[in-house]
């Protein structure tokens, strides 16, 4: 039972870690309505340039932490200016393969940068753990601070989007661009704005799981990225809801299956998993269903 | 006449390239002016050949973004290369070969058909990452899959050899994330451009059928397709079960070109599958020739950018940002139809061609120039035959 729940929070934190990065894709597509690829390596990025920041330098972990955004933030605004905005109408498939392309652009400019070895990143989080039940279940710091920080982001971003008039913005847009621009919504404006969005969260992400799971290499975002992205899809991809959720059931199951299954097969359970829901629900959990007319 | 024509010639011209492509390579190679590394990339060029127009099959004609194909690549290396391990074993490389490919392929399409039921009723970006969940699926099974063989038949494991309980003199083929070794290597590339001509056969055949239409038309309305009673599931699915089997044969000349076969995130994981959807988009959607010269060209440059040391696949990704823009980019693609216009007007048809548009970008404009000049002609036809009908008829009025 004791280690039954240390697998589950363990999964609920890594879940956490998935539904952050998910929420950067699922916004992404609902306004863009494309898949940004390049998504999993700002995350990589975003963990370099902390690990940069408190590790070499030896600075605040907190500047760590915001500086990080910051560049991610720049980055996002960047990559969407040169590479996606020359694309806009272009077919989606075309976006897809310039999104790759930025992917390996990213990968390879880190490994350029910092080398090929990995890195080992210090935990920005050094707190002690949290020991429940007499200390049979103990709960790590960093899986605190990620549990809270993603619930943190939950409630931000879903104020932010039901509150504001960029939050708004960002709804008209992915409801209808053409629509929005009629009612005077800057839509290029608006989608940088979501870009920043995704790609600060990005880097929150990208500290977390490299304070949980220390190995930081070039291709550390990439798997990530492409399991929250398949988290996003679980959830129903464009709801931010179904990303939080989606993230959190991936990270679970993927846990508990490298417990009490096998560890090389976490990953198939994952997405066979996915693709059972998918079955089920053809456009996700919380997925709007699409009519097709005439 | 005019459609059957045009499709013919432009399907010899394909024909055609690949041909030459092989005459070159082979005068190269006898008269000794190959370099060992480019050697070692004939068999590699022709299986991606052979992967981008499979894969094209699905995604250009069927109109399905598929991210999985790599995982029937890997199902037709992995099930030829036990084929090889057991019952190969001391066969004739041709006879090994012909099998092999048939196993291969056979599995693969098996596949391709249990994956397609599923995935084939869902639609858009779900239908992709579901095919690249498949993608992972099978490569992470195969990492995890022992399988062994002794008088009793095959032993199939998911943890380790020991649970294979095999009895002594029992031979272990598969050993879960080391894969099999000891294939005999025997993959030519004469066999892989035997195999890029197969495929070129099936999948060109195949568009230009009634077949082929029933899917293009699925593609491009499935309710009207539907509404006319054209079974649109199962044309997906025929589609998607031939480009699986095609993928399958790709893998078969891939295990039969190593000594070892591993199932690794490099070789047969999304990253693969991605790689293959780059070689689609770039040489043209539905364009069976551009996937060909797209999987030559993308093939050979991180090679010829070799001297570029570490710097290599940052130009490469950089190219392949840029030649997404210049093509697809609206403004660039409505500015490049103007310069072409101004072009033609001078009489000079596409030999300004902007720099920057730049190799691949080559290829459909000579198409277009080609399928213009035939249309011409055909119209010409159509226009030779009318004034011959209309003055038969003047003819018969005369005579009357």
């Amino acid at each position: 039972m004791a280690s039954f729940l240390t697998y589950l929070i363990s999964g609920i934190s890594l879940g956490a870690v998935y539904a952050i990065i998910a929420l950067g894709y699922t916004m992404v597509y609902g306004i863009a309505k494309m898949l940004n690829f390049a998504h999993g390596d700002v995350i990589m990025i975003g963990a370099y340039v902390a690990f940069l920041i408190f590790s070499t330098l030896g600075l605040n972990p907190i500047l760590a932490v915001i500086v990080s955004m910051l560049a991610c933030t720049v980055l996002g605004i960047t990559i969407e200016r040169i590479a996606y905005k020359p694309l806009r109408g272009a077919s989606s498939l075309s976006v897809l393969i310039t999104a790759i392309g930025v992917s390996y652009f990213l990968q390879n400019s880190a490994l350029l940068i910092f080398g090929a070895d990995s890195k080992t990143f210090t935990s920005l989080v050094s707190f002690p753990p949290i020991k429940l039940m007499g200390g049979s279940v103990v709960i790590s710091s960093v899986t605190i601070v990620t549990i809270l920080a993603s619930v943190i982001i939950m409630i931000a971003l879903t104020t932010f989007i039901n509150k504001t008039r960029t939050g708004q913005a960002m709804l008209a847009v992915s409801a209808d661009k053409g629509a929005a621009t009629l009612m005077g919504i800057d839509v290029n404006r608006t989608i940088a704005i979501t870009f920043a969005i995704g790609s600060a969260l990005a880097a929150i992400a990208g500290i977390l799981l490299c304070s949980a799971y220390p190995a930081l290499s070039s291709t550390t975002g990439a798997m990530p990225g492409i399991k929250a992205f398949t988290a996003a899809v679980f959830g129903g991809i464009g709801s931010i809801p179904g990303a939080m959720i989606g993230g959190l059931v991936m990270g679970i199951i993927e846990n508990l299956s490298k417990a009490y299954i096998s560890s090389q097969l976490a990953d198939a359970i994952v997405f066979g998993v996915l693709i059972v829901v998918l079955l089920v629900k053809p456009t996700g959990l919380m997925g709007k269903k699409i009519q097709e007319k005439v | 006449m005019s459609y059957r024509s045009k499709t013919f010639k432009s399907n010899m011209i394909t024909y055609g390239l690949v041909a030459v492509f092989y005459i070159i390579c082979e005068a190269m190679l006898k008269s000794g002016h190959m370099s060992s590394l480019m050697q070692g990339l004939l068999v590699p060029l022709c299986y991606y050949m052979v992967l981008a127009v499979s894969l094209n099959l699905v995604v250009g004609i069927s109109g399905e973004l598929s991210l999985g194909h790599a995982g029937f690549m890997c199902i037709g290396a992995f099930s030829s290369a036990v084929f090889a391990s057991t019952a190969g074993k001391g066969m004739a490389d041709v006879p090994e070969l012909i099998i092999a490919l048939i196993i291969g392929a056979a599995f693969a399409a098996l596949f391709g058909f249990l994956i397609g039921i599923p995935v084939l009723r869902l639609r858009g970006d779900y239908l992709a990452i579901a095919t690249l969940a498949f993608g992972e699926i099978i490569k992470n099974v195969i990492n995890a899959v022992y399988l062994g063989v002794d008088s009793h038949g095959m032993h199939v494991s998911l943890k380790d050899v020991k649970s294979l309980h095999l009895e002594d003199g029992g031979q272990v083929i598969i050993k879960g994330a080391q894969g099999i070794g000891k294939l005999p290597r025997n993959a030519t590339f004469t066999l892989g451009i035997i195999l890029v001509f197969l495929t070129l056969f099936i999948v060109l055949n195949l568009v230009n059928s009634r077949q082929g239409r029933a899917i293009m038309a699925a593609r491009d309305n499935r309710i009207a397709a539907e509404s006319v009673g054209l079974s649109v599931s199962r044309y997906k699915m025929t589609a998607f079960v031939i480009s699986a089997a095609l993928a399958g044969m790709a893998g078969v000349l891939y295990s039969h070109n190593l000594a070892n076969l591993q199932a690794t995130s490099k070789n047969f994981g999304y990253n693969q599958s991605i790689l293959i959807l780059v070689f689609v988009v770039l040489g043209g959607i539905g364009n069976m020739r551009g996937s060909l010269i797209a999987a030559f060209l993308l093939t050979l440059l991180p090679e010829k950018l070799r001297f570029l040391s570490n710097y290599r696949m940052l130009i490469y990704a950089v190219v392949l940002i840029a030649m997404m823009i210049v093509n697809s980019s609206p403004k660039i693609v409505a500015w490049r139809k103007v310069m072409a216009e101004k072009y033609f007007k001078r009489g000079k048809a596409g030999i300004d061609e902007p720099e920057a548009a730049a190799a691949a970008e080559h290829v459909p404009t000579v198409d277009e120039a080609a399928s213009e000049i035939t249309a011409d002609l055909a119209a010409a036809e159509k226009e030779a035959a009318r004034i011959d009908e209309h003055e038969a008829d003047n003819n018969a009025e005369k005579e009357d």
